[in-house]
């Protein structure tokens, strides 16, 4: 190997190395009786996951969040894939406009549009509610899978259609019968990510959540904000929860959808 | 009949209206709420003159300096990572043993999340963390380093959550570069910097703007880490923290609002010049499809 490549797998390395330790770092806190300053704590225990899960209402907060993430994915499928169908099918005056004002939302980070889009929800009564919690995530998570669909969409042959129809088959037989199963690996791929993406999402969460309606991520920082209130190793185990759940959500996706394809096709419209 | 076939032969017939509950939505949800900020932002909320809350933006320091601040943090970081995804790229671009896990390893920052990143930064490389533990006990440095609670905290939790995404795309636009390209090159007698230099980064480099346009976009509205790993009240007030402060701490969202135009401006004018330099580059077949 040249010197070049050492260099690049050296830097690399160190900074997987610093990754780990800061992992670690947190992990082994959650775990520990009390760590000050010393290179190790003195005993381990797992009573901060039982602490964090009573005291946080972990519970009520993954419930709020498996509510939320699975509304989020079923609407989103469902208002996304009919956009992308017409999308990917016809070419019509204004389609350039329309493929605008589904990039924008995505291109945008949340904090832009989220403020002016919380005061209209506030102005509606529907924030501060698991509502507006959902139709928040729904604004960066419907224009998604109509990007990812579009091109998925283009790829299917419209004359398997115009054959199912040539052999008399309904509208509603060729949705269903030749239509959906070809679309099921591309919706389920769209799923995931938008999953990963609700569950991750932080500011538009953040806006538009009250008391009973804030998902993991948005209480995971509450309780870090006001630390001093709870003990920093319960909101370590807290982060650690998380953190775990998101890795499995990431695995499941990554079985799904190649990361670098994903990209590609995401790309093509910028 | 006839003006139905006109319209069918230009693409316009029932198939478009399976486009209304979406367009319907992204009006009513994005564009809507988009238009009725700015034109709260016109309407201060102690009233005065029409362009009144941009006036007082960059009239008062405190809220002016929030862009320096902002892009202080978000240049350096949008370039770093999009700098330190080209070499590992590079280096995975073909078939390489180990890709599959490095890309997977280098992807799981992704999942940690600002909260956990925070804790790990202020636990790793605090005071009494390990890394200054370290240093201090091969005698690197004599007093610990103050690398959280402050700019460095921030942009290291910038480049953590930041480099994935960088590092992903690059990649991919890196994969669809042709590799019989580069193998020409060699032929004529091109060493790996020359065919790095003059083959393979002209055609990646439209892909690169691309890249650091979607991760300077991020890095500019930071937010929670700039409360966590960040010293919110001085030097990393980011420009979302003014926004985020003016509508729902003080309750004044056509200020908060004419922020987060102004936000969305500067974002548009530095992808803007980006993108006005990368139309200057070639882009055709062969290219990483930038």
């Amino acid at each position: 190997m040249r010197p070049g490549a050492w260099l690049v797998w050296g830097l690399v390395g160190f900074f997987l190395v610093n990754l780990l330790g800061l992992v670690l770092a947190v992990v082994v806190n959650s775990l520990s009786v009390e760590w000050f300053g010393t290179w190790w704590p003195n005993g381990l225990t797992t009573a901060w996951y039982a602490t964090a899960w009573r005291e946080m209402n972990l519970l009520e907060v993954l419930a709020v969040t498996v509510q939320v993430s699975v509304a989020v994915v079923v609407a989103s499928v469902a208002i996304g894939v009919p956009t992308a169908y017409a999308l990917a099918r016809r070419n019509f005056p204004g389609k350039r406009l329309v493929t605008l004002l589904f990039l924008l939302p995505i291109m945008l980070p949340p904090m832009t549009y989220g403020i002016p889009l919380a005061t209209v929800l506030y102005k509606f009564d529907l924030a501060g509610g698991i509502v507006g919690v959902i139709v928040a995530n729904l604004v960066p998570s419907v224009p998604f899978v109509v990007l990812t669909m579009t091109p998925f969409i283009e790829q299917i042959d419209p004359r398997i259609e115009a054959a199912a129809r040539m052999c008399g088959a309904r509208t509603l037989s060729v949705f269903t019968r030749v239509l959906a199963p070809l679309l099921v690996p591309g919706i389920l791929a769209a799923s995931i990510l938008v999953l990963v993406r609700t569950v991750g999402m932080f500011e538009l969460t953040f806006l538009t959540a009250g008391p009973g309606s804030q998902t993991l991520v948005v209480s995971l920082y509450e309780a870090m904000f006001s630390a001093g209130i709870r003990a920093q190793q319960a909101v370590d185990a807290m982060a650690v929860i998380y953190t775990g759940s998101m890795l499995v959500l990431l695995v499941i996706a990554l079985r799904f959808v190649n990361p670098t394809q994903l990209v590609t096709r995401l790309k093509e419209p910028a | 009949m006839k003006g139905r076939h006109w319209l069918a032969e230009r693409g316009v017939d029932r198939v478009l209206l399976l486009l209304v509950p979406g367009l319907v939505f992204v009006v009513g949800l994005f564009a809507y709420p988009v238009l009725y900020g700015l034109q709260l932002s016109f309407q201060p909320k102690e009233g005065g003159g029409f362009f009144e809350n941009y006036v007082r933006f960059f009239a008062d320091p405190y809220l002016r300096d929030t862009i320096w601040i902002t892009l202080r943090l978000a240049l350096p970081a949008a370039l770093i990572n999009v700098v330190a995804s080209v070499p590992v790229a590079y280096r995975l671009r073909g078939r390489v043993r180990g890709k599959r896990f490095l890309t997977t390893v280098l992807v799981v920052p992704i999942t940690l999340g600002t909260v956990l990143t925070a804790e790990g930064l202020i636990g790793y490389l605090g005071p009494v963390g390990w890394f200054n533990k370290i240093l201090l006990g091969i005698g690197l440095i004599d007093e610990p380093l103050r690398l959280v609670h402050n700019y460095w905290g921030v942009l290291f939790s910038l480049i953590i959550t930041g480099f994935p995404f960088a590092f992903l795309l690059t990649l991919s636009y890196l994969s669809g570069i042709d590799p019989s390209l580069e193998k020409a090159a060699a032929t004529l007698g091109a060493d790996w910097w020359r065919r790095f230099r003059y083959v393979t980064l002209p055609l990646l480099a439209p892909g690169l703007a691309i890249t650091f346009c979607l991760t300077f976009v991020l890095a500019f509205s930071v937010f929670p880490s700039a409360y966590l790993v960040g010293l919110p009240q001085g030097e990393t007030r980011v420009i979302s923290i003014a926004a985020y402060e003016s509508a729902f701490r003080d309750s004044d969202y056509p200020l908060g609002s004419a922020i987060a135009m102004i936000m969305a401006v500067v974002m548009v004018v530095v992808v803007g010049l980006v993108l006005l330099w990368r139309s200057t580059l070639y882009r055709g077949a062969t290219g990483g499809k930038g």
